[in-house]
């Protein structure tokens, strides 16, 4: 058996905030191990959101009264904290979108498609991308004649930075890369890596996913370009998502959306476009979604990421000894948990990971089977699917024990 | 509560591990190509055809032990029936599937797979090998169950 963990975090304090953290499913106790999908939401975020349409809804930057100032002032804060959360140097270098996936097509389409990228350009991405950094720039190959290249995985799930010493020519523009791998929960060496890419004169993009909601993240330490981020993913609700670039690179870009609140001044066939950041947020913004995420990342700093990372670290650790416990149970990615992140993908035996999900939520355990997302890493790791367990802030060992037990029922089911 | 019993029976396991009729057909006059993209399954069905009637039946590829023992007992089911009689036979198997069937009787072993109904996430894997199936006779080639 794998030794209890001291846990550092008062954990739970922690799953008195979620309100579902105290639902049963099948008439056992939730065991939530799908965050890296979706997080939960704590009480305080939820009450943020109700707070807004309840007291001061009215839309943002338009109106000349009370409710529409306080609306605009919760909206503007909300940006300020998360400029400050990810140390942008100013809150003009983050835009709302509505997730992950639309902050990297604004980019591959405002400053690959439209702004900077000729036929002929390179942009060298990885094999461990999540869908949502491939198919952006496969658009941009498609219609502009633009070269991809991928950097490869070692067998442990580690990129072969060497790939990144013959793959970056002249003519790279763009880096691509994810900080933390959803899958493997690899943890890539981002600051190295738009480092070799500005000693080319590429810029570097940062899918940042699944690292912003789990660890420090520093933009200015990690001197990306660009950096893309989803609320739902770190304790805020859907529908928002952050776009981080640098002023300058901002000011490349031109916007995906076209429409109100993005313009200066529009005439019968022509438009000025608003400064950073309003130019990419045409038409109304999801209001609440930005407010609750504010308070998602006031929630997220009254923990500290550092100890929500070593929350993550400890519980990884001990999951990976006690699942390792279980017959038939193969991990992927690396076993040091300093290089990665709360995510578990394996295999158990030869059982389908759908049969695995199936039978877990059943014990009232919710993992995810399948690509993830990720099909030309499944491919490189000549699977058809895994399954995967993730954890944050309000998981215990306890649940992992649960999760080890539920894995040793799948294989008396097949027995 | 979900019966998982009733979802993972002993014949249903039985087939996942041991699939009948998991071959390729090299004189195939019709095959096709299921996915289900959630999760990554995969089945091509091959058949050889003697005017409308299913001489012989084979199929390949991966997936869950639903979708896979369903596959396995569908190319029992059909072999010898004629393209309609095993379209009729996947409406009472759906129906079965999705907790509404009308003629149970009809599905002789296929009934088995009643547990499914409890299941609505498994239905697709349960029907992804007949869906499959459907799309070879029709001649279609290839289906994508999203
Ligand atoms: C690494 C990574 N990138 C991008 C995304 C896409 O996020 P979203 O669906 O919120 O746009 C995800 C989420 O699944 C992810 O894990």
């Amino acid at each position: 058996m794998a030794t209890k963990t001291e846990l550092l975090m008062d954990v739970g304090k922690v799953r008195e905030d979620f309100p579902i953290l105290k639902r049963t499913v099948h008439g056992k106790p939730l065991v939530y191990l799908d965050s890296a999908a979706t997080s939960q939401k704590p009480r305080q975020v939820i009450d943020a959101v109700s707070d807004f349409f309840s007291r001061y809804n009215a839309n943002v930057h338009r109106a000349i009264y009370e409710l529409g100032e306080e609306a605009t002032r919760e909206y503007e804060g909300a940006r300020e904290k998360v400029a400050g959360f990810i140390h942008a140097r100013s809150p003009n270098e983050v835009a709302f979108t509505k997730s992950t996936t639309e902050s990297l097509n604004a980019i591959a389409y405002g400053w690959g498609l439209k702004g900077k990228l000729r036929e002929g350009d390179e942009i060298v991405s990885t094999v461990m991308e999540h869908h949502s950094n491939h198919v952006p720039w496969f658009f941009v190959q498609d219609l502009k004649g633009v070269k991809l290249k991928w950097v490869g995985m070692t067998d442990d799930g580690l990129l072969k930075m060497e790939d990144y010493d013959t793959m970056i020519t002249k003519r790279t523009k763009v880096v691509t890369v994810t900080q933390c791998s959803n899958v493997l929960g690899t943890i890539n060496p981002v600051q190295e890596i738009a480092k070799r890419a500005h000693e080319a004169g590429a810029i570097c993009v940062v899918d940042a996913a699944q690292s912003v909601p789990h660890m420090p993240v520093d933009v200015q330490k990690i001197g990306c370009d660009f950096l893309a981020f989803s609320g739902h993913k770190m304790l805020g609700p859907t529908g928002i998502g952050v776009l981080y670039g640098t002023e300058e690179r901002l000011n490349e870009m031109e916007p995906l959306m076209g429409g109100g609140e993005m313009v200066r001044e529009v005439h019968l066939g022509s438009a000025k476009w608003n400064d950073i950041p309003f130019k990419f947020e045409g038409g109304t913004p999801n209001m609440a979604g930005a407010i609750g995420l504010g308070v998602a990342v006031d929630y997220l700093d009254g923990i500290g990421m550092d100890r929500v990372r070593r929350h993550e670290k400890e519980l990884t650790k001990y999951a990976l000894e006690a699942l390792s416990d279980v017959k038939g149970f193969h991990g992927f990615g690396l076993d040091d948990v300093e290089r990665r992140g709360g995510v578990i993908s394996f295999t158990l035996g030869d059982v389908h990971p759908h049969d695995i999900a199936s039978i877990l939520d059943v014990e009232g355990i919710a993992i995810r089977s399948g690509h993830h997302c990720a099909q030309p890493l499944m491919e490189r790791l000549n699977v058809p699917a895994t399954a995967r367990a993730s954890f944050y802030v309000y998981n215990t060992p306890e649940e992992v024990d649960r999760l080890a037990a539920g894995l040793r029922k799948v294989l008396d089911v097949f027995a | 509560m979900a019966d998982l019993k009733a979802l993972y029976q002993e014949v249903i396991l039985d087939h996942s591990k041991n699939p009948r009729n998991f071959h390729s057909l090299p004189d195939a006059d019709r095959t096709a190509v299921g996915r289900n993209p959630l999760c990554g399954d995969q089945f091509t069905v091959y058949l050889r055809m003697d005017g409308d009637t299913i001489v012989d039946i084979g199929f390949e590829g991966q997936g869950c032990a639903i979708s896979k023992s369903s596959a396995s007992m569908m190319t029992q089911a059909v072999k010898g029936k004629t393209g309609v009689e095993a379209e009729g036979l996947f409406d009472r198997f759906h129906e079965l599937v999705t907790g509404k069937p009308a003629e149970p009787e009809a599905l002789g072993k296929l009934a088995v797979f009643s547990g499914v109904s409890e299941f609505p996430i498994r239905v697709k894997c349960a029907s992804l090998a007949w869906h499959t199936l459907k799309a070879a006779l029709e001649a279609k080639g290839a289906i994508s169950m999203e």
